[in-house]
């Protein structure tokens, strides 16, 4: 707090860029510090609400059999969902989960996709706290799924009991009940969250670090342009990152969902 | 804060753990979408998309029916015309066998026809040469007896009947002339 204070009264960013760079003051109230109910992070959460209902409405207000383009390229991405991973992966059962897998990986796209938007530049995901709902909405989901089908008994039983030697179970079953039900949330919730927060520092680290060193020596200013074209390279392998991992987290999702649907292990 | 910050040197947050407030934000702000999106959209979606497969099948299907029925109708077609084809053979044939049997009934009336003639012919013929013969017979016998009464004398006649001399004789000379 005082070094971003510093660095105002400075009239620079910081370098190098830390955790505190991911808190950036409140807007209401204005330049607040310890109040997080209406910030540009939650501010782009409502844009990102915003957009894809407003998108989604707009573009199925009146559905026609023959879509013109606009409602085919909403229809696009739910057929690409629906396809490519509700039905690649779970099945003909999937369908009724695309839904849900559509509106996780749009959210999750565009949250994402502000890393790199300009004005926006930060994501939401980059606090753990909005893939941390998504996951354990996740696994409310495949752990529900699984007991609806299968009773409770028996979904336990198919989940932690993998058909082994009985004298390599006593390994295996605490294992496994490690891996499903206390590791899946977390590796789910700190992938999404870690690759957003790395990339933003990334980003950070060569934007600002450009600046730093042309204030440190101004003979330093080929190497700083050096740093700013990293910073568009980067830009462009954050595009990939943000695409993946809203990818990686759906068809995670839809293969923990498949798991539970399993009949056996 | 103040306390975090002296103990933690710059960092006052935790990256790892999640702020209660972005959680409560992001919890409603997902929800509110998830229900938009999940209630007003994509089941629409997927009725189209059922519409739309319905529409192709249907469309599919109707060219099937069709198909089937132009088929239905070559073979109909196919039959008729095979059938017809036979009956004008077959008609064809039974006027030949029609021709030729009329054709043998009139050469065989002919034959019979002019078999009966021929047949008519000789028998007119025997009977004349019969009458004649028999006509022949009575003159000559009445001529031999004339003239032999003429030679012999009246009485002659008599006699010559009652004895059937004139016919002895007259056998005499059929039997010498057959012989």
């Amino acid at each position: 707090m005082f070094g971003q204070a510093n660095v105002l009264a400075a009239g620079q960013a910081g370098f190098p860029p830390s955790v505190e760079d991911f808190y950036l003051p409140s807007i209401l109230p204005w330049g607040a510090h310890d109040s997080y109910w209406f910030t540009k992070i939650t501010a782009m959460v409502w844009i990102a609400v915003g957009v894809l209902i407003i998108f989604f409405l707009a573009t199925y207000r009146n559905p026609q059999l023959v879509p013109t383009k606009k409602q085919w390229f909403a229809e696009s991405i739910y057929g690409f969902v629906r396809n490519n991973i509700a039905v690649d992966m779970i099945g003909h059962a999937g369908v009724r989960f695309a839904p849900y897998f559509t509106t996780l990986f749009c959210f999750v796209l565009l949250t994402n996709a502000f890393a790199i938007i300009p004005f926006f530049q930060i994501s939401p995901n980059s606090h753990i706290a909005f893939p941390a709902i998504l996951a354990i909405i996740s696994y409310v989901l495949f752990n529900y799924i699984g007991i609806k089908q299968h009773g409770f008994v028996k979904y336990f039983k198919n989940s932690l009991i993998p058909p082994a030697p009985w004298y390599i179970l006593p390994l295996l079953i605490p294992i496994e009940l490690f891996s499903t039900f206390i590791v899946r949330p977390f590796s789910l919730a700190v992938r999404l969250f870690a690759n957003m927060f790395a990339g933003h520092m990334l980003l950070l680290v060569f934007t600002l670090g450009g600046f730093a060193m042309l204030s440190a020596n101004a003979w330093l200013a080929p190497v700083s342009v050096l740093s700013w074209v990293m910073t568009i390279a980067l830009t462009f392998l954050e595009f990939l990152v943000i695409c993946l991992q809203a990818y990686v987290f759906t068809v995670l999702t839809a293969s923990y969902v498949q798991g539970a649907l399993a009949e056996e292990h | 804060m103040y306390f975090l910050a002296a103990e933690g040197g710059e960092s006052t947050h935790n990256p790892i753990i999640p702020l209660w407030q972005e959680v409560v934000v992001g919890s409603v702000a997902f929800a509110v979408l998830c229900f938009v999106l999940m209630k007003f959209v994509f089941p629409r979606m997927e009725q189209t998309f059922q519409a739309r497969v319905d529409a192709i099948e249907g469309g599919i299907k109707r060219a099937e029916a069709a198909q089937a029925e132009a088929n239905q109708l070559l073979e109909q077609y196919r039959a008729q015309l095979a059938e017809a084809r036979t009956d004008a053979a077959k008609i064809r044939d039974d006027a030949r066998a029609d021709a030729e049997g009329i054709r043998q009934d009139i050469l065989a009336k002919a034959r019979e026809e002019s078999d009966r003639v021929i047949q008519a012919g000789k028998d007119a013929l025997a009977a004349e040469r019969a009458t004649i013969v028999r006509e022949l017979r009575a003159e000559v016998g009445t001529i031999a007896v004339d003239l032999a009464s003429k030679i012999v004398g009246e009485s002659l006649a008599d006699e010559a009947r009652r004895k059937g001399t004139v016919d002895r004789f007259l056998s005499g000379l059929e039997s010498t002339g057959a012989r």
